[in-house]
């Protein structure tokens, strides 16, 4: 555990509605805006960062201390730091863990995140708590207040923004067994490893393509099913993915939708989406299936959610799994359909691995199918 | 699924008498469990022989047996009453064991009651070392190569099989007992032996030892339907080795990854579910290798637990209650979360700050006894502490332990030299993390003890070297130049004023205070929620941080307050019995129409639990942090009362801020408390003493005794459970118990009392309203004098004094109490030779016997002396009605099997750890002969 004592550099943090609050630097320095919002989870901080559905979100961690075991090369959700930047009370520069490379603020910084520390964390979730989420600023390089509100001013809002194409793989790519019986086509919106890995490790060879390949190029793969990925952003503005759902749905293959895929899925079949309050993260979200009437406690991260109105009056789609603490929607099944998608992610890298039955599911349907 | 309707009354069963093992973190469970279970109409039957429990008060069940916990005693509730079902799991090892025991004799079954939130066939695959690792094995759950003997002979020949270091776990022994490590060859006889002879079926595991592997802890519930969620993950700071109750402890846990967090989520409910078919509370123990981060499977606790406990008071989450429903039927999605009341009771808690918990030792009390830590546990109470980081944590923590830690390290002591200390660590003791810091301060690399420790994770110890790197920066200054930011960060890491002032050498904590506040650097309250803040939750548990922007949580109400200070951590002589004080004390303010707020530091007691005050500050019994409560708070007063000797002793503070005790005043509990004043008043009084005198030095001490007349009792002034109390009959021997005195207190005065021997001992509790004084009741010593009363059985009302004595003695009690001013309580001890009563001491405040005696007599003694205390009541406003059949008899309960070569003998320093009450109907009685007649049997000279 190398012990850096780096002198420490003052930096602030700007909340669009004018919260100031100043703390110090860790990671990069410099500065980096975002829309705020938090991660309740205890563990898997370096999943977290990884994961593409952050993508353009300035985090706030609410464990008290993150980075004690540094980080290690397996534990990642893709190939780079996704978050925008990161809000902690106590983020730790020394760690500890045999199996890990390096530390937390090494790795921030050679990601380029820029992130705060010292803050009361807790006082910020009850701002996002009550107030919603909203932009925020991070800067280590000044604390010049008023400047920094002058910035973040210019900053996009989030409602209605489309990113899923811009954390997309930009090439197609395969993985697992070339020769294996069933193959899955992966629509790429911000698709989380463990995801893959689930679907390969139940024997499915996989090819991922980029958001935008038109259908008739990854049919090309023969898939026998399909899978619509997780991914960042506002599903709303993503026509060119519902398109392209819509006509995967008239193949009559099975298809299975993650977090933002399940948006998407809802879209598909007339279902509007709706940005929530401050949305769902961490690893603790009681989920009950209804189906099977069996609960499970999952990895939960979104910002916008399936309209719950319009899915109950849908007579086309059925409610699966609600959330029990709030009764959102978190599972749906097209009727008449191989077609279902939950708005949580069973992959459950990190969280617990209760709902990973889902991916069970879906390879069996896909050969039930095919025999 | 919604509850089982079959089910309208229930037994809980208690766990008895608290022993080093199991204490009053089971009254907190039996209690919650019976609350909640009447809360859903359940009529609920409980039995238990401690009368210092809440649990067994009338108001917490339909029905209170304070009888043995026997199967005799099952059979003949179940004769009385209509029971439905036995809910065993509440009661610890204790309770589950009667519950087997009943079932092996088919006492349920034969009475028709239904065994609820346990499979009793899994108590054996729990319980059974081999049993649960064959379990293991089957289920491809990884565990520590081990194999099971029955005699000595087999046990050394597996011994030389699996290689050392070894462990010698005995098979169906509570807290360890009778186990222990085997380093090399030489040791395993003497091991060997001593776990057969502990186990009841001569029985033991000899494992493979992992020493040096983290230990991790997970809390799960699991209903009917097969939900099952982790309530809490804790890790242990010190590596496997010592005992879980003997480690201290953080949650959540600080050193795991999500991948090493899943395994053992995935592990645990695997094993859960294989468990058996139950509903309710279950505690898992897993090791980590840090190198490979393989685990393996230490123990399964299907019940709830200490830890359990802990983990309630840890996220809020109220695992017993939960529990208890559980049993009943219901499902955890169909509960909601208590705290926030508006989301679901089937989630896992998230926590937003860090809980450490710190045992509490007494082997002060145990001449001789070995005080290595190991497999066995041996502390006699904990403390916990919250922060927003693990050093402010771990500081508030020894804040709250009272061994005069003033934080993380020894001040003003003079230090061990830097290879001494690096031997001192290898050998887990009870002040092992002092002098780790100790080790940082004197410059020892963290891998150094890291490895010195066989295996402390380095991330602990970096951050105790956080509090070292700070400590010696705040060295640099003193008071006046100390920077502001550096204050500031010396405050948010956890250091008190008193800490501060003492780095600095200069001005006192006040000084440091006054500094600090004018700087704004001030104390905020944050919530337990059980959700990082994500839902807004309403309930008022508290603890205190320090934070950029001061952004404070707890919000006042405009109602008159009171606050009712707890007694820290459990320890001899000062335990449960003030926790039932402060229950009563608490709901009696309430019931007066005030907002009843309560501080304590102890994680297993009833008074901390989140719905019985008002509002909880989870906070060490500490000046510094009471004081920013009261500032914060502006109570009407505070009560010292309740809460023993920990509360009472910061009544000078609070006497001299100008804040109002509720009750009895500073000065009238300063007389008592010092033997000077308190003799003078005796004198003016005209009530019989016996011959004292004081002295600072042997010489003084000598002199004194032969002035006062041998046999002389010899003490420090201010103590506790008659702590270091000897008697002594010559010169040579009060030159060795003051010599030995003055070398662990030095500078203490030295009381030295004329010690009336073979003298009858006997006590009076009684409440005094400014008007009238009330005898609660009358104990009398069956051991002659010489034994602490807390040690002694004491035998209520008093069954061998004459009227006349009896009488004198309430006369004496009343003339004290009013010439004391006594507001509340009072208890007073006397001594009778020869016809003549003389009064030895008195205490102003709840005594041990408080609870026995209105259980004994049926009367909510500590509602009407709180409501006394207040001024709301007379005595003359209530009515007393004495419901006792013959006699009570409080008798003392020892824990000297955790000590192997202990002196037995008892004497003037309290040894025992709990208390059971027994009623007979007469002095015939073969229970009371045979306690009359062993009297003397243990008497130490």
């Amino acid at each position: 555990m190398p012990d850096q004592s780096t002198p420490s550099v003052p930096a602030v943090l700007v909340l669009a509605d004018g919260t100031v609050a100043h703390g110090r630097s860790f990671g990069a320095i410099g500065t980096t805006t975002g829309e705020i919002c938090f991660n309740t989870g205890m563990t898997g901080y370096q999943e977290v960062f990884t994961d593409p559905s952050y993508f353009g979100q300035i985090l706030i961690m609410n464990s008290a201390h993150i980075g004690n075991y540094g980080v290690k090369d397996g534990d990642v959700e893709s190939d780079s730091v996704k978050i925008s930047g990161l809000i902690g009370r106590n983020l730790e520069e020394t760690y500890s863990r045999k199996l890990a490379k390096g530390s937390l603020h090494e790795y921030l910084k050679a990601n380029n995140v820029v992130s705060i520390e010292g803050v009361d964390t807790r006082a910020l979730v009850a701002e996002v708590r009550t107030k919603g989420a909203m932009n925020c600023i991070i800067s280590s390089e000044t604390t010049d207040v008023e400047l920094l509100k002058k910035k973040l001013a210019g900053v996009p809002n989030m409602d209605g923004l489309e990113l899923a194409s811009k954390v997309s793989t930009k090439e197609s790519y395969e993985l697992g067994d070339v020769n294996a019986d069933i193959r899955i086509a992966v629509m790429d919106y911000g698709v989380k490893r463990n995801i893959l890995n689930c679907m390969v490790e139940r024997g499915a060879f996989v090819k991922v393509f980029p958001a935008k390949t038109p259908l008739e190029e990854v049919k090309q793969f023969e898939p026998h099913g399909y899978f619509i990925s997780n991914g960042p952003g506002d599903p709303a503005p993503m026509d060119y993915a519902v398109t392209t759902l819509k006509q995967i749905l008239k193949e009559e293959k099975p298809v299975f939708g993650i977090c933002l895929g399940h948006q998407l899925l809802a879209l598909a079949n007339d279902i509007p989406t709706f940005k929530m309050h401050h949305g769902h993260r961490g690893l603790n979200h009681p989920v009950k299936n209804l189906v099977s009437g069996r609960s499970e406690i999952t990895t939960q991260n979104h910002g916008f959610g399936v309209d719950p109105e319009a899915v109950r009056k849908a007579d086309h789609i059925e409610i699966t799994h609600v959330n029990l603490n709030d009764q959102s929607i978190e599972g749906i099944r097209v009727k008449g359909k191989p077609a279902f998608s939950v708005q949580y992610h069973p992959e459950a890298t990190p969280g617990p691995h209760d709902s990973r039955y889902l991916f069970d599911d879906f390879i069996a349907m896909i050969r039930a199918q095919k025999n | 699924m919604p509850k089982d309707n079959s089910i309208q009354s229930v037994l809980i069963i208690g766990s008895g008498p608290i022993i080093i093992g199991q204490a009053c973190e089971f009254d907190y469970s039996g209690t919650q469990a019976a609350r909640s279970l009447r809360e859903e109409g359940i009529k609920v039957y409980l039995i238990n022989s401690n009368p210092a429990t809440i649990m067994t008060d009338p108001m917490m069940a339909d029905k209170v047996y304070l009888l043995p916990l026997t199967v005799e005693s099952i059979e003949e509730i179940l004769e009385e009453n209509q029971i439905d079902a036995v809910l065993p799991t509440m009661g610890g090892q204790t309770a589950l064991n009667l519950a087997k025991e009943a079932e092996d004799l088919g006492i349920w079954e034969k009475y028709g009651v239904k065994l609820i939130g346990v499979d009793i066939k899994a108590i054996d695959k729990a319980e059974d070392r081999e049993k649960f690792r064959q379990w293991m094995i089957g289920l491809g759950v990884p565990v520590a190569t081990a194999k099971t003997a029955n005699s000595f002979l087999e046990g050394k020949e597996f011994a030389q099989e699996i290689g050392f270091p070894l462990v010698i776990r005995p098979s169906f022994t509570l807290g360890g007992t009778g186990g222990g490590f085997v380093h090399d060859k030489s040791e395993l006889d003497e091991a060997l032996n001593r776990g057969l002879q502990a186990s009841p079926i001569h029985e033991v595991l000899v494992e493979k030892a992992v020493l040096g592997w983290k230990e991790f802890e997970l809390e799960l519930l699991r209903d009917a339907a097969d939900n099952v969620c982790i309530i809490c993950t804790v890790e242990n700071f010190d590596p496997m080795g010592v005992h879980t109750g003997d480690s201290i402890t953080v949650a959540p846990a600080m050193t795991l990854s999500d991948t090493g967090m899943q395994l053992m989520r995935n592990t645990a409910i695997r094993m859960m579910r294989d468990l058996g078919n139950f509903a309710g509370g279950c505690n898992v123990q897993f090791a980590m290798s840090p190198d490979t981060e393989e685990i393996i499977a230490i123990e399964i606790n299907p019940r709830v637990s200490r830890s359990s406990a802990l983990a309630s008071k840890a996220t809020g989450y109220p695992i017993a209650k939960i529990a208890a429903k559980l049993a009943i039927g219901y499902t955890l999605d169909e509960l909601e979360n208590q705290i926030t009341k508006t989301t679901s009771a089937y989630f896992e808690p998230a926590l937003d700050y860090v809980i450490v918990k710190i045992p509490r030792w007494n082997f002060d009390k145990f001449k001789g006894a070995n005080d290595t830590l190991g497999l066995q546990m041996k502390s006699v109470g904990e403390v916990m502490a919250i922060g927003r980081s693990f050093t402010e944590a771990v500081q508030k923590a020894c804040q709250s332990l009272e061994n005069n830690a003033v934080g993380l390290g020894y001040y003003g002591k003079s230090l061990m030299h830097a290879d001494e200390l690096l031997e001192y660590i290898k050998t887990p003791k009870w002040d092992r993390i002092f002098r780790i810091k100790d080790a940082l301060m004197a410059g020892i690399s963290v891998s150094t003890i890291s490895k010195a420790t066989n295996g402390i994770d380095r991330w602990f110890i970096h951050e105790i070297l956080k509090i070292c790197t700070l400590e010696k920066e705040i060295a640099r200054y003193d008071l006046d130049t100390l920077p502001l930011e550096l204050l500031r960060e010396a405050k948010v890491n956890g250091f008190s004023d008193e800490q501060i002032s003492r780095i600095t050498e200069h001005g006192n904590e006040e000084d440091v205070y006054n500094k600090r506040k004018a700087a704004g650097i001030t104390r905020v309250y944050k919530m337990v929620d059980t959700c990082s803040a994500e839902f807004e939750a309403k309930t008022p548990y508290f603890y205190s941080t320090f934070e950029e922007g001061n952004y404070n949580e707890s919000k006042l109400s405009d109602k008159k307050k009171i606050i009712v200070l707890g007694s820290g951590p459990n320890r001899i002589g000062q335990g449960i019995e003030f926790d039932y004080c402060c229950v009563h004390g608490l709901l009696a303010i309430k019931e007066a129409g005030y907002e009843a707020i309560m501080v304590n530091c102890n994680p297993e007691t009833v008074s901390t639990d989140f719905d019985v005050a008002d509002k909880l500050y989870f906070e060490p019994v500490y000046w510094e942090h009471l004081w920013e409560i009261i500032e914060h708070e502006k109570p009407e007063g505070v009560i010292v009362q309740l809460g023993g000797q920990t509360a009472l002793k910061l009544a000078e503070k609070l006497h001299e801020k100008g804040i109002k005790i509720i009750g009895t005043s500073y000065d009238s509990m300063d007389i008592a408390e010092d033997r000077g004043r308190f003799s003078d008043m005796l004198k003016e009084l005209d009530i019989p003493y016996p011959d004292y005198g004081t002295a600072y030095d042997v010489d003084e001490a000598i002199t004194v005794a032969n002035k006062v007349g041998y046999p002389v009792l010899v003490r420090p002034s201010y103590v506790l459970g008659g702590q270091r109390m000897r008697i002594v009959i010559n010169d040579d021997e009060v030159e060795k118990a003051v010599v030995s005195l003055l070398k662990h207190i030095p500078g203490n005065k030295i009381l030295i009392d004329h010690f009336l021997d073979r003298c009858q001992e006997a006590e009076i509790d009684g409440i005094f309203d400014g008007e009238d004084f009330h005898v609660m009741g009358v104990m009398e010593h069956i051991e002659p004098a010489g034994i602490h009363s807390g040690d002694s059985n004491a035998v209520l009302p008093a069954f061998n004094l004459t009227p006349l004595v009896v009488q004198t003695m309430e006369e004496y009690a009343e003339k004290i109490a009013r010439k004391l001013n006594i507001k509340g309580l009072i208890n007073i001890q006397f001594a009778i030779k020869g016809g003549k009563v003389y009064v030895i001491e008195a205490n102003p405040r709840a005594s041990r016997t408080t609870p026995f005696i209105a259980k004994a007599y049926q009367i909510p003694y500590l509602n009407i002396a709180t409501k006394v205390m207040m001024g709301v009541n007379k005595l003359k406003d209530f009515t007393f009605e004495k419901k006792l059949n013959g006699y009570a008899i409080k008798e003392p309960v020892f824990s000297f099997n955790k000590f192997p070569g202990v002196n037995k003998e008892l004497g003037p320093e309290m040894k025992s750890t709990g208390e059971a009450i027994r009623f007979v109907k007469d002095l015939r009685d073969p229970y009371f002969r045979q306690l009359y007649k062993d009297r003397s049997m243990y008497l130490s000279k």
